[in-house]
């Protein structure tokens, strides 16, 4: 069947986001000209441009035109299945309202971005593998690994998109989330926020990291409005699908599913959708107000002396309103990647998972505790002397519910009938690479050392392990286990084998390696180092590392196609799970579930003789 | 046909027969819920903007014109209560008084709003001269970040309850399905809640700077 290609809101969305620019930054320089000013300032323009072009392509895209519609008074019913007249694959370039199609558009996404982000890693990898500048700039660097900071954390956030999305829904045995239109609103800003994001390089990226720290972020080009605004589209993206995700999650429940009876996974995505919900605003309206200091001069970041009383803005507001949102969000981007652990161990240990109601309750801890520690991220700041400690107790506070996390797999595991297929296998490797990551928080969190350690390499060696330990592992465990509910047909075994062996070895040399140059000296943001330092071999181990990381991804993107033409039939239930979705047909139906469903047990009380969790109503029922 | 349940700790969960029907009352619980997350989400934004002031001011405050600042106050309190009345008309199906007390918040909105604009900001010197700019210091700054979200804010209000008025002289609503005023009536007097904190933190709170 052949497409109109215009008849896909990708592409319509594309052609309105590049009219809307050009629009937008006319728009602003007719403005100027009509004040009195000289039509061309860039940071002015180029913010008129990015802003329509955002609007624009939501506009051509179709993502709000029901609800434009419903100004007018026109009713809208649901759309179901493909669009009329068009091949089923066409719907995933279009405004989707099933949430399995819209968890499916987020991991795609995710995963594309991924790659990019993990490319642009191995490119600055290659400058960093030995000392002295090779192929790169001091300033190329900079934007290099800025961008690729972005990037992956974009990616990471539509992947936590992807399984909530897709799963949640699934596993309540909820017909769709509570507000499918916002949700693939939700997924479709994503899109033009992420094409922003890096668009700015040509317009000379930004140098300053992810977290944008002033004053550098207020002097540097351009592409930081760029920057600033993609988060604010992404940002908006993660409060609307959150709210989405905590309304279906507490009205749309079936009976009997108590809250301390959902699949565990839900408990994560309601703790991570707490902090999306809230603290997302704090980034947004930083950011918002890093951009119109840049382009209107209002001081918000910058000091103005006047007679030596500070006039204007203070660079530290920044790092408080930044690290408000960014510490909670590290849980944002782990939390669900720690619910996927506890999902699947029960599963392959054919046995109860330990200490539910304290796995549930943990991740509610971690969230809320995750408010009371931003300051860590601040202790060489120069703030108040006496704020040290106290965000030192918080901080190490928050590694007892981590633990708890930690016992109840120990616990799960322990006798239990193990099975090794590819998603356990990566998740027992996110058990142990979350567990390098955080065994080295505390030794940031404790005021002393990070005097030391702070923006080394450690810092790196850290914050990847726990991300990877705590998403990519676990989001790659969830991609294979529940491909064939996604796509009917079994991933090719060996291959996701070979995956896992190369990946994870490669994972902690990478982290080991990270870690003790760091140790040694080499601080993070830094194209160079002397060799003196006697890191060079440790500096080549990270990079090559970095690459068999790369290689065995694209052994999964390859796998994960091929198999969906030639894999074999997986059946309904390839696990033996007892979660909701694996007692419906594979491929998932349009409809999930052809009647409601009823929980009757415990959900994870494997190899429990006589047990149930759900019984699938029959006619007549209720 | 649509089944609601009530399950074990109370919550309604909802199956609609996948033709897209499901009942009001879920439907409306479900909005209503949406809106409320909205709002806390929304709490974080002012509380932001809050934490600012207090960073950036301390205890000290911009020189605002007083009488402004309680003439547009009392506008938007006063707009909250014929908002009131607009709701309460249309869940008994009162139109014209709906009507009526739709386009009275309206007004008093785009009052408060002129005000802000024309007073607060100056920014038609041939009516009032201001003397704050957003470029000036800390304090045109943060006046400026807050009273500008906070218009945006009464602004789409404004936009909210006209669409809700023109659906409603469609005969859109009933006494019992009028989500979309109910929705519009709670957004407005969330936003006027807003400005119950922004104006002592921007008017009243601190020791004038000269
Ligand atoms: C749960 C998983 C965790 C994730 C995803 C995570 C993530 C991160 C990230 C991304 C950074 C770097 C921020 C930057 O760019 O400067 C960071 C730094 C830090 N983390 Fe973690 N972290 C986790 C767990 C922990 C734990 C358990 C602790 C302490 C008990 C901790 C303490 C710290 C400290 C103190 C820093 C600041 C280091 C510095 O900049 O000097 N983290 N973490
Ligand atoms: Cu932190």
């Amino acid at each position: 069947m052949s497409v109109r290609l215009t008849s896909l809101a990708l592409v319509r969305g594309l052609i309105g986001y590049f009219v809307g620019f050009a629009a937008g930054m006319l728009l602003v320089m007719a403005a100027r000209l009509m004040l009195g000013m000289e039509a061309w300032e860039q940071e002015a323009v180029y913010v008129g441009g990015i802003v329509l072009a955002i609007l624009s392509f939501l506009l051509a895209s179709g993502a709000m035109t029901d609800w434009l519609k419903w100004t007018r008074g026109i009713a809208t019913p649901m759309r179901h299945g493909p669009p009329p007249g068009q091949p089923s694959w066409a719907r995933y370039f279009g405004i989707d309202y099933n949430h399995k199609v819209i968890g499916i558009q987020y991991g795609v996404t995710a995963l594309l971005l991924l790659m990019v982000g993990g490319t642009l890693a191995l490119i600055f990898r290659v400058e960093l593998a030995e000392p002295s500048l090779s192929f790169m700039s001091l300033d190329s660097y900079n934007v290099v690994f800025s961008l690729h900071g972005w990037v992956a954390l974009a990616s990471i956030l539509l992947g936590v998109g992807a399984m909530a999305n897709y799963l949640v829904p699934l596993m309540i045995g909820a017909e769709d989330m509570a507000f499918p239109r916002l949700n693939a609103f939700a997924y479709w800003i994503n899109v033009p926020a992420a094409l922003t994001l890096m668009l700015a390089i040509f317009v000379g990226g930004w140098d300053s990291g992810w977290t944008a720290y002033p004053p550098l972020s207020l002097r540097g080009a351009v592409g930081y409005q760029f920057m600033f605004w993609a988060i604010f589209g992404i940002g908006l993206s993660s409060i609307l699908g959150s709210l989405n995700l905590i309304a279906t999650i507490l009205l749309m429940r079936p009976k009997g599913m108590a809250l301390f009876r959902m699949p565990i996974f839900c408990w994560a995505v309601l703790a991570t959708s707490l902090i999306q919900l809230t603290a997302t605003q704090f980034i947004g309206i930083d950011f918002l107000m890093m951009s119109f200091e840049r382009s209107l001069g209002m001081p918000f970041f910058n000091p103005i002396m006047v007679e030596g009383v500070n006039m204007g803005g203070q660079p530290l507001l920044h790092q408080h309103l930044f690290w408000f949102y960014s510490h909670p969000a590290v849980y944002v981007f782990v939390l669900p990647g720690l619910g996927i652990i506890s999902e699947l161990l029960p599963v392959f240990a054919r046995k109860p998972l330990f200490g539910y109601r304290w796995i549930a309750l943990s991740s509610l801890a971690i969230a809320l505790v995750g408010f009371l520690v931003w300051g860590h991220h601040m202790f060489t700041s120069g703030y108040g002397e006496y704020l040290r400690v106290a965000f030192m107790i918080s901080t190490l506070l928050v590694a007892v519910p981590t633990g708890v996390k930690f016992f109840s797999w120990l616990g799960t595991l322990w006798g239990g009938r193990l099975t090794f297929p590819t998603p356990m296998l990566f998740t027992l490797g996110a058990i142990s690479v979350f567990l390098i990551g955080g065994l080295s928080g505390p030794v940031l969190a404790t005021v002393t050392t990070d005097l030391y350690l702070h923006d080394t390499y450690f810092v790196v060696g850290h914050f990847h392990a726990t991300i990877f330990g705590g998403f990519v592992f676990p989001f790659f465990a969830a991609i294979y286990y529940w491909y064939p509910k996604i796509t009917g047909r079994m991933y090719n075994e060996t291959l996701g084998k070979w995956h896992f062996w190369i990946m994870t070895p490669a994972f902690w040399v990478m982290s080991i390696g990270q870690m003790s140059v760091g140790v040694l000296g080499m601080r993070r943001h830094i194209a160079d180092y002397d060799p003196a330092l006697q890191i060079a071999t440790g500096q080549l181990w990270v990079t090559i590392a970095g690459f068999f990381i790369a290689f065995s991804v694209l052994l999964m993107i390859y796998n994960l196609f091929s198999s969906a033409e030639i894999g074999a039939l997986a059946g309904n239930n390839p696990w033996r799970s007892r979660s909701p979705e694996w007692q419906i047909p594979s491929p998932a139906p349009e409809h999930s579930y052809a009647s409601p469903i009823r929980v009757v047990g415990e959900p994870y009380d494997y190899g429990l003789a006589g047990s149930q969790y759900i019984a699938m109503a029959g006619a007549g029922d209720d | 046909m649509a089944v609601a349940t009530k399950s074990l700790h109370g919550a309604v969960a909802a199956h609609d027969d996948h033709a897209g029907h499901e009942d009001y009352a879920t439907r409306l619980r479900l909005n209503r819920l949406g809106m409320w997350l909205f709002f806390i989400s929304e709490a974080f934004l002012f509380g932001a903007l809050l934490a600012t002031r207090f960073y950036l001011w301390g205890d000290t405050r911009p020189e605002l014109d007083q009488m402004v600042g309680l003439i547009v106050t009392s506008v938007l309190l006063l707009s909250s209560a014929s908002m009131y009345v607009a709701d309460t008309a249309a869940e008994h199906g009162q139109w014209r008084v709906f009507s009526v007390a739709a386009w009275t918040t309206m007004i008093l909105g785009l009052v408060f709003f002129l005000g802000v604009v024309i007073f607060e900001w100056g920014l038609f010197p041939q009516i009032y001269e201001g003397h704050l700019t957003p470029w000036g210091d800390k304090y045109g700054a943060v006046v400026f970040a807050m009273t500008g979200m906070h218009a945006l804010h009464v602004l789409s209000g404004i936009v909210l309850i006209f669409i809700m008025w023109r659906l409603a002289r469609k005969k859109h609503f009933t006494p019992e399905k009028h989500w979309g005023i109910e929705a519009a009536a709670i957004y407005w007097h969330y936003v006027d809640l807003v400005w119950i904190f922004f104006y002592p933190a921007l008017y009243l709170i601190g020791t004038a700077h000269h």
